[in-house]
């Protein structure tokens, strides 16, 4: 059984007299365990597409089947209990609580779970532990870099052991170098039994899902399985910027290697 | 999620802005303390205004004879005694309502000790009066029946009077001069401070009211030259007590029912009554004021509310991406709301203990602190901050998610 269904599903906005049609009878199916990036420019749909799987919008047409079961007519109650229970969040600008700690923020989900704080501070913990800020948990949001941040983002997103990861556009403010760090988590997660749907603009970013739709006018206009590349292979490619070159690359290369050097770092 | 967690959420948001949480509740603040301390000023003035009533006497009547009448002027209660010792008697033993019954003559008069004087009121009378005025001495005795049968030239004094003539010595057995008649001291009269109108209850003299008679005042034989005091035989009873008094009196001075009275009565009981009311009202305007400033400082917490739900609606749509649900943020922001106005009413109760304090201090105003109306005003607080709270609250809760989380 697919995980997402989506059957001629439509979205329909009215701005004043005018009608805007940013989703035109999509229909999709996307496997569990998949990790699909969905690319298009501003204006293709893209995000609508991403917010109805998303359960934070319903559409106007057509039948959204999660899981197997139909949530397109649930009410606002019943779809908060699904994005808290079968889907996990990471966005562009991370979105993480200010002045709270990295825990706090992780736990978030949990909270409104009601899982009991003591399994809560144990299930966020370790989220965090495979997100590799074991030793940041007691850090506040605001004393962290943007690659600590999105990291703290994809903990609270896996926290719950969801189905399904949505990520929109979760590597747009981050910088290349900490764009790989997040896909190689992204992979890792999809090794392991999570289905990530993924929005972006960078075909570089795009490269490392297995499957890439391209959306324009609200369809669908290209579906198609490529040979994911690998994000640990290209992390392992770069040396990190402050840190101890990692064993491999020749000696001789520059220890700060530049990351706009990169021949991935097409778009801005 | 578990109620304990909604506060504890609640509480770190708070926390997060403890700048702004504290402006938000100084309405709250201001408010809580300034009916704390308004209503214990008007309850201490209140209790003050029965403490001076009762001090006066319990269920006390006072008859004051009637009125002269020269060529059209008339005098005013009490320049012409109508009222006659058997009247006083008749009352003794004809109104039921009656417990005690005793005159009270008055005259200014100047009595010197050994080596200070000093001019004072002295009255004569019986012993009912101290009964009816439930006085007591606080040193030797009060006076006696005997006293009276005998035409004694004894006085009892006033703790003032003393202070003036002896200061610290105890003047018992002295001999002190009345208008230059020696009287011995036999009692000094406890303590009563103050009457409701300021005059000092201790300046004063009293000499049985047949030694009064032949020495202090002399002439009328028949007349009272002075006033009648009347204790009831309960607080209910006083009312009665009036009623009988006046039927007695006309019947005995042959009014017809055309006539006006020639004496009048003063019940201290409903003037007390009517003077509690006016503190009780006096109390009331003071807590409505104060109120006032109670419900400004709601409006307050709704407008702080409101903006923190407008700043804070991306934090609402991550909330609800990672699945609050309404619920979940109506009762956030509820519990936000009743957490600063309780916590504001608690901080304002403190204030208006320490202003009612303070007052007490500075300008001797009695003050009453109740815990009924703390509580109440706890309370209304709370509800103040639910009521006021509930509206950006359900705001917060109808954001859609996706507007919220797009916000900037």
């Amino acid at each position: 059984m697919p995980l997402i269904e989506l059957d001629q599903v439509s979205k329909v906005y009215r701005m004043g007299d005018v009608e805007v049609h940013a989703l035109r009878e999509v229909s999709l199916t996307v496997e569990e365990r998949d990790f699909v990036a969905v690319m298009g420019s501003s204006g293709s749909g893209k995000s609508t597409l991403m917010n109805i799987i998303g359960c934070l919008d319903r559409p106007t047409g057509g039948a959204y089947r999660l899981d197997g079961a139909e949530v397109s007519r649930l009410d606002r109650r019943q779809l908060a209990g699904v994005r808290n229970k079968t889907l996990g969040f990471v966005f562009q600008s991370f979105n993480l609580l200010s002045r709270t700690s990295a825990l706090e923020n992780v736990e978030l989900p949990l909270l409104y779970g009601g899982v009991p704080a003591r399994e809560r501070h144990r299930r966020a913990s370790e989220a965090l532990g495979r997100v590799g800020l074991a030793d940041r948990v007691h850090h506040r949001s605001n004393e962290m870099s943007g690659g600590q941040q999105q990291r703290v983002a994809v903990a609270r997103a896996l926290v719950t052991r969801p189905r399904l990861i949505l990520a929109d556009e979760p590597t747009g403010n981050l910088d290349s170098r900490t764009t790989v760090e997040i896909m190689v988590l992204f992979q890792e997660l999809a090794t392991a039994g999570i289905t990530i749907l993924l929005v972006t603009h960078e075909p570089d970013v795009a490269a490392y899902a297995s499957r890439v739709l391209v959306m324009r006018d609200g369809r669908v206009r290209t579906d198609e399985r490529q040979r994911a590349r690998r994000a640990v292979d290209d992390l392992a490619a770069t040396a990190p910027p402050d840190e101890e070159p990692p064993k491999g690359p020749p000696d001789d290369e520059p220890r700060k290697a530049p990351p706009a050097d990169e021949p991935r770092k097409a778009s801005a | 999620m578990i109620p304990l967690e909604t506060f504890r959420v609640a509480l770190r948001a708070l926390l997060r802005n403890k700048m702004r949480s504290f402006l938000t509740v100084l309405g709250i603040i201001i408010g809580v303390g300034a009916v704390i301390a308004m209503v214990a000023i008007g309850e201490g003035a209140k209790a003050q205004v029965e403490a001076s009533f009762a001090s006066m006497g319990s269920n006390l009547l006072i008859v004051l004879p009637g009125s002269t009448q020269s060529s059209g002027a008339r005098g005013g209660f009490g320049t012409m005694p109508t009222l006659t010792w058997d009247d006083l008697a008749a009352i003794r033993r004809e109104a039921p309502a009656v417990r005690y019954a005793a005159v009270q003559l008055r005259s200014n008069a100047q009595l010197m000790s050994d080596d200070q004087n000093w001019a004072t009121s002295v009255s004569g009378t019986s012993p009912e009066y101290f009964l009816i005025r439930s006085w007591k001495a606080a040193r030797g005795r009060s006076l006696l029946d005997s006293d009276v049968d005998a035409s004694a030239k004894v006085v009892v004094l006033g703790q003032t009077v003393v202070d003036k003539l002896y200061g610290a010595v105890d003047p018992i057995g002295q001999t002190v001069r009345i208008k230059n008649i020696p009287f011995e001291i036999v009692g000094v009269m406890e303590k009563k401070g103050q009457s409701p109108m300021g005059q000092d209850y201790d300046d004063c003299a009293f000499v049985p009211q047949s030694t009064f008679q032949s020495k202090i005042q002399g002439g009328l034989q028949k007349f009272i030259s002075g006033t009648i005091f009347i204790g009831a035989t309960s607080t209910d009873s006083t009312a009665r007590a009036e009623t009988q008094v006046t039927d007695l009196l006309r019947d005995r001075h042959h009014l017809d029912s055309a006539a006006d009275d020639d004496f009048s009565i003063r019940n201290l009981t409903e003037m007390a009554n009517a003077q509690a009311d006016g503190m009780r009202t006096l109390t009331t305007l003071l807590a409505s004021i104060a109120g006032v400033s109670l419900l400004v400082g709601g409006i307050g917490i709704m407008n702080i509310m409101l903006v923190s739900v407008t700043e804070r609606t991306r934090e609402i749509g991550v909330r609800m991406a990672v699945g609050a649900t309404p619920l979940n943020i109506l009762l956030q922001f509820l519990v936000e709301a009743l957490t600063l106005a309780v916590a504001g009413g608690l901080v304002g109760v403190a204030l208006g203990i320490f202003t009612a304090g303070r007052l007490a201090a500075k300008f001797g105003w009695p003050t009453l602190v109740r815990p009924d109306i703390v509580l109440i005003s706890v309370c209304f607080s709370g509800l103040v901050g639910v009521v006021f709270g509930l509206y950006p609250a359900r705001k917060a809760s109808q954001l859609d998610p996706i507007d919220a989380l797009r916000y900037e």
